[in-house]
C-alpha cells in the first residue's frame, strides 16, 4: 500500500507540483528579478582548453538528449506506425543514439565539475546552486546510461510504451497515468524522478538561461533598430 | 508592465524596415537601459580634493548617490589663465580618481580601537581610581603593566572602544606627563599642514595650548632643501607650474614630471610646441627621460659633478671669455658676486675666509647700527669701499635702508665692482679643498683624484683694516671663478686651460665621475646661458627629491642654483629654480599660524626639528658610523671639530642654533616654580642653573627617562609606515617593540663613544608611553599604535587646500557626514580638549612653563654670534639667552581653560598682533570682523568671554582666511606697508586693487580662488606674471634674507668653510657601512650583491591612494616590489617576479623582483611607502613580517645643517635645520629561498584577546 501510495505521490502528484514550479518560478523569477536571469558564466575568470572541451561537449550532447527525450516521450505513437516504425525500432534509435550523446555530455558535465571544484577563481565564486545542479545532471546522466541495460532486456519497446503513455497521459491531464508504469524497472523510475527535480529547482538556478535561448539570430535582420523611447 | 508580457509581443514587434528588409524597427522595451543610466546618476555633487602632499592640490568634483560617494572625476572650473597661456584644468590623476575607494573599503577605521592589552590595563585601572589621572599613573609607573602593552604593538589584538573612554585615556596620559615630566614630552607630528590646514591646526593647537612640541617633517622627510636657505634666506618659494610656459629652455633634474608631477606635467609638454628645449638629467631611464630632446645619464648620486662642469662652462664662456651684459648687471645688484671675502692665511697657504664687514673698518664705516652684521664691497665709481644697502644689518635695528637698490648707506648711487682683476694689489694663491679622490668603500662611485687642496691664482685687493692690520680681500666673483677653475689669464697652473683638461671642474674631468660626454655637458650649458641671455633669464631647472635624497644634497643643489644665478634666471618669468617635493606652500601661512600654534593665546610655541629629534630618541645616534673627521675639509682645523654627529647635535642646541624637544632635563612648570620660589626671574635662574651645572639640557642625556618623549600623536601621517628613515630603531627603541636591527650600538662593538651625551649601557626600549594616531584607513602607524582614532576622509570633512603648482586655495568639503564612529580631526582634537579641560583639574591649573626658543631666523635673533663659534658651555663666552644661548621665555599656560581657549581666537591678536617673515601688522580690525562674522562666546565670566568663536572646521577656516593677507586685501596691502616701512620703498602698489577682496570658505566651496599677492612671499599673483619665486627681490628689489641680503653663493659661517662648503663642490656619496657587515655571514644559499638603494616615487600610489588600494594594486604588481637592472639580476640570479629580500645592518625587508633595462645597473629602486600591510612575506633575516623601504635606512645628520643663530642660517620651522636623506645606503640583495607567509601570526592576537 505505501508503495503505491509513494508511487502515485512520485509519478502523479509531484509531476504536478515539479511543473507548476517550474513555469510559475520561472514566471516570477523573471519578473522580479531581470538581473539574475543569465547563465552566470565563469568563462572570464577560467576559459581555458578543459572549458572548452567540457563546454561544448556538455552544451552539444544536453541539447541532443533534450530534443530527444521531447520527442520521443510526446510524440503520439501512430506518427510512429505512419512513418513506417515499429516500436523496437524506436527504441533501438533511442539506445544508440542516447547512449552516444548520454556518454559525450557524461564526459562534459564530468570535466564542467571537475573545473568547478577543483579551479580556485571558479570555486570562489561559485553558488551552491552551481554546483549541485552538475551533480544533479551528472546523476541524471549515470541513471539514464543505466537504462540501457535493462531496455536490452526486452528490445520489444513495451517499457517505453508505458513511460510514452504516462507522460502524455500527465500533459493531456489524464488521471491514471501513474498506473501505467507500476512495473517498470526501478532504475527507469529513479532516472524519471530525478528528470522532475531537474524541473523542479530549474527557476532556482542558472538554468533559467534555456528559456531566453538567442534563436531569433537564426532569422533576425542585420540591423535592429529600437523606436525611440517616448 | 510585464517584462514576460512585454516579450509575448512577438508578432507586432517588428514597426517598419528599411534597407531592403536588412534593418528592421521595433518596439522592444528599453527599461533595461534605466539600469545604465541610472548607473551614472546621482543625487550631488561636492566640491573636495585629496588632503595629500603629492603637490596636486586637484579640485575634484565628489559625486554622492543615496547618501554614498559613488566616484569622483575632475573639476574643469577653475579661474582662466591670461591670453595666450594654457588653462590649468584638466588637474587630477588616476590615484585621485581611485581615491573613493577606501571610503568604504575593508581597512577603513570606523571606530575607536585601543590595544587590547593597554584597554584592560586601563579599565582595571578605572575600578580602582575615581582619578583618571591617577589610573593612568598607576599603569605606567608600573614597568610590569607598561611592559605589557608596549611589547605588543605592531602584533593586532586592538580592540574596540568607544569616544568617551578614549578622551578620557589620552587627556588622563597628556595630564599625568605634563604634571610629572613636563609639557615639552607631548609631541606631536603632522606633515604638510598646505594639504589640508583645519585638520593640521586642530592638532598642533592642542598641542600649543598644553606646551606640546609640534614636529617639523620637511626636513625629515628630506624633501627640504638646505641650498635654498643657504642662499636666499628663503625655504622652498618656486615657480608654478604655469610658469613653466613662460620657459624657453627647462631642465628636468631628477624630477620625473609626468609620473610624480601628473596633473601639471601639460605645461611641460604644451610649452614644447612653442619650441622650448627639454633637457633630462636622470640616472634611470624614466617616464621624464622620454620627454627629452636630450638625456644625461649620470651615475646616481654624482650629479653636483656634472653642475659644477655646467657652471664652469658659463663662468668660462658668459662671464669671463665674452661677458653677457645682462649677466653681468645681474650679478652686481642682485648676487654677493661684488662682496669682499678676507682671505686668511694658515700652514695650508691662503683660503677664503669670512665676509669683511663694516665693523673691520675704522670707524665702522659710519655704521652705528649692526656694523658686524653688515657686508663690504668696492665701488668702481669712486674707487672706495662702500656698505652696500640690503645686507641683513640694515634689517634690524633702523627703517628704510633693508634694500637692493644700488646705493651705498648713505644713499650714493654706487656701481659695485665685480672683479679686481684689472685693479689686483696682488695675486694670491688660494687653497680650495678637493673631494672628488675620496674612495667610497664599496668602490660604487668612481673617483676622479686630484689634489685634495687645490691652489690656484686669485687676484687680490690689500686693505687696512681697523685693527691697522693689512688684510688680503677678494671678491667673490674672483673666488668663485677660480674655484671653478675659469682660465683668468694669471698663469696658473692649477687651473684648466681647455675643457679637455682633466681637472675640476671642467667637462672633462666630470666624465669620468659621471659618465656622461663632455661634448654633452658644453652644448647643454652653452644652450641654457645662451637662452638665458638672450630671453634675460627664462632658463629653468625643475628639480626634485631625486637629488635632494642624497647626503650631500645640498652641493648638487647649489651648483644648479649657481647655474641659474650665474644667467640671471632667479627672479625672472619662465626661469628659476623649480623645486618640487611635496606640498610646502601654505599659502595663507600667516593667518593660519595663529590658528595653528595658538599664537593668540601664547608665544611662542614649542617647535622642533624631527630629524634631529628621532635620531636621537629612536637611538639610532648610538648606531652612528659616519665619523665627522671624513667630512672635514682637508683645510679645517680637526681639533676644534670633534666628536661625533650627536655632539654637534648637542653644541648647536645649546648654543640655541637648532630647537629641543624636550628641552631642559627637568620639568619646565616645575622649574618655574623653584624659580619662584628662589625669588628670581624664571630666565635668570635657568640661565644660573644651567651655567652651575645644576640643571642640564635634555639633549645631553636621550636616554634618561626623565628626558623620554612620553606621550605622542601622529595624524595626517604615516611616520611607521612611510616617513620613518630607520624603521627599526623607532620599533627597537622609542616603542620597545619586536624589531629588526641587525647591527650592534657602539657600545656592544667597543667603539669611541660621543663626548657630548651620557652614555647608557642598556639602550632604552619603549620611550613612548602612549601613542595615539588618528587616520582613515588601518595604516603602518596604526598598527603599532596603542590608540587609534577613525578620522573623517577627505571627501567627509571641511578644509582648506594649496600647493606650490597653483595658485588656488580652494577646500575640502563635507560631501557625506564622516561614516560609522569617524569624526574629523578638528572634532577629535576638540573633544580631547573639553576632556582634558575636564581630568586636569587638581592636578594642573594656571601654571608658568618656560620654553626654550632657538635663535630664530626672520627674528632680530638671527643676528646670533657675528664671526667664530663660541660656547658658553666650555666657558668660551657669556650665556647670554637669544644671542649664545637660546632665549628662555616664560609662558603662562592655563590647563583648566584649555577648551575655553581651544574654541576661541585669543586676545593675543589684538595686544600684539600679527605677521610672518620679519613682518607685522596690526590686526584688530579682522579680529573685530571674525567677531561678527563666527559670533562671539558670550558666557559670563569665562575665559573667552567676547571672543570670536571657533567652533566648527568652518569657523576655523575662516579665522585663517580673514587673518591672511593672500586671502584678505586688506591685510595685503597693511602687510606690503609693513615691509615698505623696512625697505624704505613703495610696495603697496602690488595689492592695492585687490584691498576690498576678502575671500570666505563658501566663496571658494563656489570656485576655487587665486590668492592675493603678499610680502611672505617672493612672488606676484597678477593678470601679468605667473608665480615666480624671488620675483619681488628683482622687480621690487626686496632684499633675500641673507647676510648680504643678496643671492648668497659663498657661505662664510665657520662651520661651512670647515666642512668644505664655503663654495659648493663635489662631494661623492658617503659611506654608510651598513653592507660589509651583513654580506656573505648569513648566507641562504642564493648569491648576494651589495646595490645603492633609490626610493623614489611610484605611478600607483603617491600620497592620495597608499599602497594598499586596491586598483592601484591591480595595476601594477600587487605588492612590494623593487626594481633591479637586468645585469645586476642576472649576476646574482634574479629573475622578474621572483621573490628577493634586500637587507643591511638596519634591517630587512622582502619583495618581488622587477626585472628592467629601465634601472641603471649598480642601483635598485623601491618606490617609496610601500607598506608592509599586504602580500608581505616574513624576512628570511629578522623573522619579522616583511619591512618597508626604511627597514634598511637610518637617519644620518650633516654638521653644516645644524648652523644657527647667523643670517639665512638660522633655525626656522621646516627652514633649515637637519635632514633626513636617505640615498646614500646599500642593501644586500639576493633572492629569497624561503618565502614564509608568517600565517600563525594571528595566533598572538587570539591569546591577547582571551587575556583581556
Amino acid at each position: 500500500m505505501i508503495s503505491t501510495y509513494l508511487h502515485d505521490l512520485a509519478f502523479a502528484v509531484f509531476p504536478y507540483v515539479a511543473g507548476t514550479v517550474f513555469l510559475v518560478g520561472s514566471l516570477i523569477r523573471f519578473e522580479k528579478s531581470q538581473y539574475t536571469w543569465k547563465s552566470n558564466t565563469t568563462q572570464l575568470m577560467s576559459g581555458g582548453r578543459r572549458f572548452r572541451w567540457g563546454i561544448n561537449l556538455f552544451h552539444v550532447g544536453i541539447i541532443f538528449l533534450f530534443f530527444g527525450h521531447l520527442l520521443g516521450l510526446l510524440t503520439p505513437h501512430a506518427v510512429y506506425h505512419a512513418v513506417g516504425l515499429t516500436a523496437g525500432a524506436k527504441q533501438v534509435v533511442a539506445i544508440v543514439t542516447g547512449g552516444a550523446f548520454g556518454l559525450v555530455t557524461l564526459v562534459g558535465v564530468v570535466i564542467l565539475l571537475h573545473r568547478r571544484l577543483t579551479d580556485p577563481r571558479v570555486r570562489k565564486t561559485s553558488y551552491p546552486m552551481d554546483s549541485f545542479i552538475l551533480f544533479l545532471l551528472t546523476a541524471q546522466l549515470v541513471t539514464g546510461l543505466f537504462t540501457i541495460p535493462a531496455s536490452m532486456g526486452h528490445l520489444d519497446g513495451s517499457t517505453m510504451l508505458q513511460i510514452t503513455a504516462w507522460a502524455q497521459g500527465l500533459v493531456t491531464f489524464q488521471t491514471g497515468a501513474a498506473a501505467t508504469i507500476y512495473d517498470i524497472h526501478w532504475i527507469y523510475k529513479l532516472h524519471m524522478f530525478l528528470g522532475m527535480v531537474m524541473f523542479l529547482v530549474f527557476p532556482f538556478t542558472r538554468l533559467v538561461h534555456i528559456w531566453s535561448v538567442p534563436y531569433s539570430y537564426i532569422w533576425r535582420a542585420y540591423q535592429v533598430v529600437r523606436m525611440r523611447a517616448v | 508592465m510585464s517584462f514576460f508580457l512585454d516579450r509575448l509581443t512577438f508578432f507586432q514587434r517588428t514597426r517598419e524596415s528599411f534597407s531592403d528588409g536588412h534593418g528592421v524597427v521595433t518596439d522592444e522595451p528599453r527599461r533595461w537601459e534605466d539600469a545604465y543610466r541610472s548607473r551614472w546618476q546621482h543625487d550631488k555633487i561636492v566640491r573636495s580634493t585629496h588632503g595629500v602632499n603629492c603637490t596636486g592640490a586637484c579640485s575634484w568634483k565628489i559625486y554622492v548617490k543615496n547618501g554614498l560617494v559613488t566616484w569622483e572625476t575632475q573639476q574643469t572650473d577653475y579661474p582662466r589663465t591670461r591670453p595666450d597661456m594654457p588653462n590649468h584644468e584638466p588637474r587630477g590623476c588616476a590615484r585621485g580618481a581611485s581615491y573613493s575607494w577606501y571610503i568604504y573599503s575593508a581597512n577603513r577605521l570606523k571606530h575607536p580601537m585601543v590595544r587590547g592589552h593597554l584597554l584592560r590595563l586601563w579599565r582595571e585601572a578605572r575600578q580602582s581610581h575615581d582619578d583618571p589621572v591617577a589610573a593612568w599613573a598607576s599603569i605606567v609607573e608600573d614597568p610590569a603593566k607598561a611592559q605589557q602593552y608596549k611589547s605588543r604593538r605592531g602584533k593586532g589584538g586592538m580592540v574596540r572602544s568607544t569616544w568617551d573612554e578614549v578622551n578620557e585615556l589620552v587627556a588622563s596620559a597628556n595630564a599625568y606627563t605634563i604634571k610629572q615630566y613636563g609639557p615639552d614630552r607631548v609631541i606631536g607630528f603632522s606633515p604638510i599642514p598646505a594639504m589640508s590646514m583645519v585638520s593640521y591646526a586642530a592638532g598642533s593647537r592642542y598641542m600649543s595650548l598644553l606646551g606640546g612640541v609640534c614636529m617639523s617633517f620637511y626636513d625629515w622627510y628630506c624633501d627640504l632643501p638646505p641650498s635654498s636657505p643657504q642662499t636666499w634666506g628663503e625655504q622652498t618659494d618656486v615657480p608654478e607650474s604655469a610658469d613653466w610656459y613662460n620657459s624657453s629652455f627647462i631642465m628636468m633634474w631628477g624630477s620625473n614630471v609626468p609620473q610624480t608631477r601628473t596633473p601639471d606635467a601639460h605645461f611641460m609638454t604644451e610649452v614644447r610646441y612653442k619650441g622650448t628645449e627639454i633637457v633630462t638629467v636622470c640616472p634611470d631611464y624614466s617616464e621624464a627621460s622620454k620627454f627629452a630632446d636630450l638625456w644625461l645619464n649620470p651615475k646616481q648620486g654624482t650629479d653636483s659633478a656634472l653642475g659644477m662642469a655646467l657652471g664652469h662652462v658659463m663662468l668660462k664662456e658668459f662671464h669671463v671669455d665674452n661677458p653677457s651684459d645682462y649677466f653681468r648687471d645681474y650679478a652686481r645688484q642682485y648676487t654677493d658676486f661684488p662682496c669682499l671675502v678676507r682671505l686668511d692665511r694658515t700652514d695650508k697657504g691662503y683660503q677664503a675666509g669670512r665676509f669683511l664687514r663694516a665693523s673691520d673698518f675704522d670707524k665702522a664705516l659710519n655704521q652705528k647700527n649692526n656694523p658686524d652684521w653688515k657686508t663690504v664691497a668696492w665701488d668702481e665709481k669712486n674707487d672706495r669701499i662702500v656698505v652696500p644697502k640690503g645686507s641683513i644689518g640694515f634689517r634690524w635695528g633702523e627703517d628704510g635702508k633693508w634694500n637692493l637698490e644700488e646705493k651705498d648707506a648713505g644713499g650714493k648711487n654706487t656701481q659695485l665692482r665685480l672683479s679686481h682683476l684689472d685693479v689686483r694689489d696682488d695675486v694670491a694663491h688660494v687653497g680650495f679643498p678637493y673631494f672628488g679622490g675620496r674612495e667610497h668603500d664599496l668602490g660604487q662611485f668612481t673617483t676622479n683624484p686630484q689634489e685634495d687642496v687645490i691652489y690656484r691664482k686669485v687676484p687680490v685687493r690689500r686693505i687696512k683694516l681697523a685693527d691697522g692690520e693689512e688684510a688680503l680681500v677678494a671678491s667673490v666673483f674672483d673666488l668663485i671663478t677660480a674655484h671653478y677653475g675659469v682660465d683668468r689669464g694669471l698663469d696658473c697652473p692649477n687651473t684648466p686651460t681647455s675643457y679637455d683638461d682633466n681637472m675640476p671642474y671642467t667637462p672633462r674631468w666630470q666624465e669620468q665621475i659621471t659618465g656622461v660626454s663632455p661634448q654633452k655637458v658644453i652644448k647643454v650649458a652653452r644652450r641654457f646661458a645662451q637662452n638665458a641671455d638672450k630671453t634675460r633669464g627664462r632658463s629653468m631647472v625643475i628639480l626634485g627629491a631625486g637629488l635632494n635624497h642624497w647626503y650631500h644634497m645640498d652641493m648638487s643643489y647649489r651648483t644648479i642654483i649657481n647655474m641659474l644665478v650665474f644667467c640671471g634666471c632667479i627672479g625672472q618669468s619662465g626661469g628659476g629654480w623649480a623645486h618640487y617635493v611635496g606640498q610646502e606652500k601654505l599659502r595663507p601661512q600667516t593667518g593660519w599660524q595663529p590658528l595653528a600654534f595658538a599664537l593668540d593665546w601664547a608665544r611662542p610655541p614649542r617647535h622642533m626639528n624631527s630629524t634631529s629629534f628621532f635620531y636621537a630618541h629612536t637611538d639610532q645616534w648610538r648606531y652612528e658610523k659616519l665619523q665627522v673627521a671624513d667630512m672635514l675639509s682637508p683645510l679645517a682645523d680637526k681639533e676644534q671639530f670633534q666628536g661625533s654627529m650627536i655632539d654637534f647635535n648637542v653644541r648647536s642646541e645649546r648654543m640655541g642654533w637648532l630647537p629641543s624637544a624636550p628641552q631642559l632635563a627637568a620639568n619646565p612648570l616645575q622649574v618655574a616654580k623653584d624659580a619662584a620660589a628662589a625669588g628670581k626671574d624664571p630666565k635668570d635662574y635657568v640661565v644660573e642653573q644651567l651655567a652651575g651645572g645644576s640643571l642640564a639640557m635634555a639633549c645631553e642625556d636621550p636616554d634618561n627617562p626623565v628626558n623620554y618623549p612620553r606621550n605622542m600623536f601622529i595624524w595626517r601621517s604615516n611616520l611607521l609606515g612611510s616617513s620613518g628613515k630607520g624603521h627599526e630603531y623607532f620599533l627597537k627603541h622609542l616603542l620597545g617593540t619586536d624589531h629588526g636591527v641587525q647591527g650592534k650600538d657602539l657600545g656592544e662593538e667597543g667603539a669611541e663613544k660621543p663626548q657630548e651625551i651620557v652614555w647608557h649601557e642598556e639602550a632604552p626600549r619603549g620611550k613612548l608611553d602612549l601613542l595615539t594616531t588618528l587616520d582613515f584607513r588601518m595604516s603602518t602607524t596604526c598598527l603599532y599604535s596603542d590608540v587609534v582614532l577613525p578620522t573623517a576622509t577627505w571627501y567627509e570633512k571641511n578644509d582648506l587646500n594649496t600647493s606650490d603648482m597653483h595658485p588656488f586655495i580652494h577646500p575640502l568639503c563635507e560631501a557625506v557626514n564622516p561614516c560609522w564612529e569617524s569624526r574629523s580631526d578638528w572634532d577629535i582634537y576638540k573633544g580631547l580638549a573639553k576632556k582634558f579641560s575636564e581630568v586636569c583639574r587638581g592636578h594642573l591649573g594656571k601654571e608658568t612653563d618656560i620654553v626654550t626658543l632657538p635663535l630664530l631666523h626672520d627674528s632680530p635673533a638671527e643676528l646670533g654670534q657675528a664671526f667664530d663659534v663660541k660656547e658658553w658651555k666650555k666657558g668660551e663666552c657669556d650665556p647670554v639667552p637669544g644671542k649664545t644661548m637660546p632665549q628662555l621665555v616664560a609662558v603662562e599656560r592655563d590647563y583648566p581653560n584649555v577648551y575655553a581657549r581651544f574654541t576661541a581666537l585669543g586676545p593675543l591678536m589684538k595686544s600684539i598682533g600679527n605677521g610672518g617673515k620679519g613682518i607685522a601688522w596690526n590686526t584688530e580690525h579682522e579680529v573685530d570682523f571674525l567677531g561678527r562674522l563666527n559670533g562671539t562666546h558670550r558666557d559670563e565670566g569665562a575665559a573667552n568671554q567676547g571672543m570670536p568663536k571657533i567652533d566648527t572646521a568652518i569657523d576655523a577656516a575662516e579665522i585663517i582666511l580673514g587673518l591672511a593677507p593672500e586671502t584678505n586685501g586688506e591685510v595685503a596691502v597693511k602687510a606690503w606697508a609693513a615691509l615698505g616701512k623696512q625697505t624704505g620703498r613703495e610696495h603697496t602698489h602690488l595689492a592695492v586693487n585687490k584691498e576690498e577682496e576678502k575671500i570666505r570658505f563658501r566663496d571658494l566651496v563656489a570656485q576655487p580662488r587665486k590668492i592675493i599677492s603678499s610680502p611672505t612671499w617672493s612672488g606676484l599673483e597678477s593678470e601679468h606674471v605667473s608665480y615666480n619665486a624671488g620675483y619681488t627681490n628683482v622687480h621690487e628689489l626686496i632684499p633675500w634674507r641673507t647676510l648680504t641680503g643678496r643671492q648668497q653663493l659663498y657661505q662664510d659661517h665657520p662651520w661651512m668653510r670647515a666642512f668644505g662648503e664655503g663654495f659648493v663642490a663635489y662631494k661623492p656619496p658617503v659611506n654608510m657601512r651598513t653592507t660589509q657587515t651583513i654580506q656573505g655571514v648569513r648566507g641562504n644559499g642564493n648569491e648576494e650583491i651589495a646595490l645603492n638603494w633609490i626610493t623614489p616615487h611610484q605611478k600607483w600610489g603617491i600620497h592620495s591612494t597608499y599602497s594598499e588600494n586596491l586598483l592601484m594594486l591591480t595595476l601594477s604588481r600587487g605588492g612590494p616590489c623593487v626594481w633591479i637592472s637586468e645585469t645586476d639580476a642576472q649576476k646574482v640570479g634574479i629573475e622578474d617576479n621572483d621573490w628577493i629580500e634586500c637587507f643591511n645592518s638596519n634591517g630587512a625587508l622582502v619583495a618581488r623582483a622587477v626585472v628592467s633595462q629601465r634601472v641603471r645597473e649598480g642601483m635598485v629602486m623601491m618606490y617609496h611607502a610601500q607598506e608592509k600591510l599586504v602580500n608581505t612575506p616574513g624576512s628570511e633575516i629578522t623573522g619579522e613580517r616583511g619591512g618597508i623601504h626604511n627597514s634598511v635606512t637610518r637617519t644620518v645628520l650633516k654638521p653644516t645643517h645644524m648652523i644657527g643663530g647667523y643670517a639665512q642660517l638660522s633655525y626656522g620651522f621646516n627652514y633649515y635645520g637637519t635632514v633626513g636623506s636617505n640615498r646614500d645606503e646599500f642593501v644586500v640583495v639576493r633572492k629569497m629561498d624561503q618565502v614564509d607567509w608568517l600565517d600563525g601570526d594571528d595566533e598572538s592576537i587570539y591569546e591577547a584577546e582571551e587575556q583581556a
